[in-house]
């Protein structure tokens, strides 16, 4: 009764100084905007990361067989990356051994890539692109698909045959306007034959997947890749089922130990990658971002935390006649303790409440601009509610209960 | 003022002071609404101890209308914060209603001054934002009464001092004498044993005075028990017993026709 009293009290001072108000509830406004915001983009990343990135990098149930991991932005000791510098590359030769190894009804594909000049007939100059050079079931493991033309035929991958598969970044910059299926590009010197358009992969930090050139892995692209034409980048690897994960990597694994002549007790001298590992960086990285959804918020509560304590001494010194006029009437201290203590909450948790609208907006905002899908976790909205108007009980105690201590003699002779 | 000690006050009489005086220890009976004893009050002003009570003793019956009178700074005020539970006394012992107030804790005394006690102050003390109904629920707020049954109570208490038309207005759209007659409702609104009243008149012309004293005077004649300070013999007049501070000190304690009749000129020269 009281409370709703003292609820009613304070908007109806919220309403009666709006600019006042405004000031004082901006602090957590803004604290619980950044919390809004930044925890609706961390969400909107992970599922970003977690379904498309690192499935376009690598692809479900499949593991990577490289010399180093090639995603591994958390791992930055130095002395690591020395001994991954040592390490034998895979080359051509490892990849039937590896591949005969597998269990039944898995798919496998190799590729090499490099960025390279791309020119065209139809464009000024040549152009950089991701260049990869490709074998097995390439596409079908990294789920691209191709919108115009086809696939390359078996006999293209196994004959080495002058033909591409472009992405249509490439089709923007290098055939301008123009139909590519059946025209030539031109790398290293070479013609090749575009046989193919994938659809959009769309970018992320930058990173364009649409910028990319692939090509029959033994056509003479793969010269052009790395310094010895024979090494292999990758032999990515697919499994039917999650279940046949390990059994496969252990076989490949045990296989390339043979090769690189491992004795037992001396370590893998090449990597397993699998979407998981290449998710541990993520999740290093969301650990920086989920310190930022802290600590952003985290200011802007104690900044708004400081103010309103300020503006309810203020409002205590203002209206000390008023407790004295209630404390005659028969108030207790913890009738007016709480007056005050739901009035400063009631105060921050509408200033949560706009930042909560304001944080939605935001996201919504940035899901438009960027290719972040954020998303707006219900739970950040209870937590900021509930950080509202904990912040206003927090920063209400003191000066309540400077209200609560008034001698009501002295309070009354206040003008 | 006269200095004559020697009128026939009830409670002047040795046998009445010795009645309460010998039941100052134990509980006093429930027919005196107030006794003190030996009440002092005293500040620290910094090394410079100011006493403004120096041992007052007054008993005051259920249904009784007294006027406290005295000079400016007698300490009129100091006693009535006293005896309204909102000051508690340096020295000396005060009982209401035969407990011993003067031994209360804070919430205690809250509770008395929200059940017991009806306060009128000079300066009205309305709140200024809220409405003369709501102003007048206050006290039933803190009673913990539900919200419609204090607006039923409210109303009759405006209802009481004759001010239902105006339930709705606030402060600022009411005159000096109504929202005194505000004021005397929410002092009311709680059936108090007692209303104290410091000075109710000292803000208003003597028109709304005279208007003012009427509404005491139907109180008092209602069977209300009214306590009042004053500073004027033409108000202090209206009470049925007058009782004289002087220091700090009471230095008369009188029947009303032993006043008027000792303080006719100066009652006269008011009205002329
Ligand atoms: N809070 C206080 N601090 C110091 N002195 C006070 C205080 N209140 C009252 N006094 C002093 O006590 C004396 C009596 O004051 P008061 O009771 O207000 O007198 P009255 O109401 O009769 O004019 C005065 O001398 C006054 O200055
Ligand atoms: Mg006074």
């Amino acid at each position: 009764m009281l409370f709703f009293e003292s609820i009613r009290l304070a908007l109806n001072t919220i309403r009666a100084q709006k600019l006042k108000s405004f000031f004082t509830l901006l602090g957590v406004c803004i604290g619980v905007m950044f919390l809004i915001a930044v925890v609706s983009i961390v969400e909107g990343m992970g599922r970003y990361m977690e379904q498309d990135l690192i499935g376009k990098l690598i692809g479900i149930n499949s593991f990577e067989l490289r010399h180093r991991p090639n995603i591994n932005m958390g791992d930055v000791d130095p002395s690591v990356w020395e001994s991954y510098r040592r390490r034998p590359r895979l080359y051509r030769d490892d990849v039937a051994p590896v591949i005969e190894a597998l269990p039944d009804g898995t798919k496998w594909a190799i590729v090499s890539d490099n960025n390279l000049p791309v020119s065209s007939r139809y464009s000024s100059g040549p152009r950089n692109a991701q260049v990869s050079a490709v074998d097995g079931d390439f596409f079908a493991i990294r789920k691209f698909v191709i919108a115009e033309g086809r696939d390359f035929t078996p006999q293209e991958l196994a004959m080495g045959t002058p033909v591409v598969i472009v992405g249509p970044e490439v089709v923007k910059r290098l055939f301008p306007g123009l139909s590519p299926v059946g025209r030539e590009l031109k790398m290293g010197g070479l013609p090749y034959t575009i046989v193919g358009v994938l659809e959009t992969q769309g970018s992320a930090f930058g990173l364009s997947f649409d910028n990319q050139v692939f090509a029959p892995w033994a056509s003479p692209v793969h010269r052009l890749l790395n310094r010895v034409p024979t090494i292999v980048d990758a032999v990515i690897v697919q499994v039917p089922t999650a279940a046949q994960m390990t059994e496969a990597q252990e076989r490949v694994r045990q296989v390339m130990r043979v090769r690189h002549k491992l004795r037992p007790g001396q370590p893998d001298n090449f990597s397993l990658q699998t979407s998981e590992s290449a998710l541990a960086f993520w999740n290093k990285l969301k650990r920086y971002l989920v310190l930022a959804g802290i600590a952003l918020p985290a200011i802007g509560l104690v900044v708004g935390a400081i103010v309103i304590m300020n503006i309810m001494l203020v409002a205590v010194a203002e209206r000390t006649r008023e407790i004295g006029i209630r404390k005659a009437l028969g108030a207790r201290r913890a009738d007016i303790l709480s007056q005050f203590l739901v009035e400063a909450a009631t105060l921050s948790t509408v200033g949560a409440a706009v930042g909560i609208a304001l944080g939605v907006g935001l996201a919504k905002l940035i899901s438009v601009v960027s290719p972040l899908p954020a998303t707006v976790a219900p739970w950040s909205i209870v937590v900021g509610v509930a950080l509202g108007a904990g912040v206003g009980i927090i920063s209400g105690v003191y000066p309540a209960s400077r209200a609560s201590r008034l001698d009501p003699i002295a309070a009354l002779r206040q003008e | 003022m006269s200095d004559s000690t020697h009128v026939e006050a009830p409670l002047s009489t040795t046998a009445e002071r010795q009645a309460v005086t010998s039941q100052a220890g134990v509980t006093p009976s429930r027919d005196w609404v107030i006794v003190t004893r030996g009440i002092k009050r005293e500040y620290d002003m910094g090394g410079e101890i100011v006493r403004a009570l120096r041992g007052v003793d007054i008993a005051i019956r259920r249904n009784e209308y007294v006027a406290i009178m005295g000079p400016s700074g007698s300490g009129k005020s100091t006693l009535m914060n006293i005896v309204g539970c909102l000051d508690t006394p340096t020295a000396g012992e005060y009982w209401l209603n035969g407990s011993l107030v003067s031994a209360m804790k804070d919430d205690e005394l809250a509770r008395i001054r929200n059940k017991e006690i009806g306060f009128v102050f000079q300066t009205f003390n309305l709140l200024p934002r809220a409405t003369a109904l709501h102003n007048v629920e206050l006290p039933l707020v803190y009673a913990g009464m539900s919200a419609k049954q204090r607006k039923e109570t409210a109303a009759h208490a405006l209802d009481r001092v004759q001010l239902t038309s105006r339930m709705h207005h606030k402060p600022n759209e009411l005159s000096g004498g109504q929202r005194q007659r505000v004021a005397i409702a929410r002092a009311l609104v709680n059936n108090p044993s007692i209303l104290l009243a410091d000075e109710p008149t000292g803000n208003l012309d003597s028109t709304t005075s005279f208007e003012i004293m009427k509404v005491f005077e139907q109180l008092a004649d209602q069977g209300q028990t009214v306590i009042m300070v004053t500073h004027e013999a033409d108000i202090a007049a209206h009470a049925r017993r007058v009782v004289a501070l002087h220091d700090g000190q009471v230095s008369s304690d009188t029947r009303r026709e032993h006043f008027v009749q000792e303080n006719s000129h100066l009652i006269e020269a008011k009205k002329g």
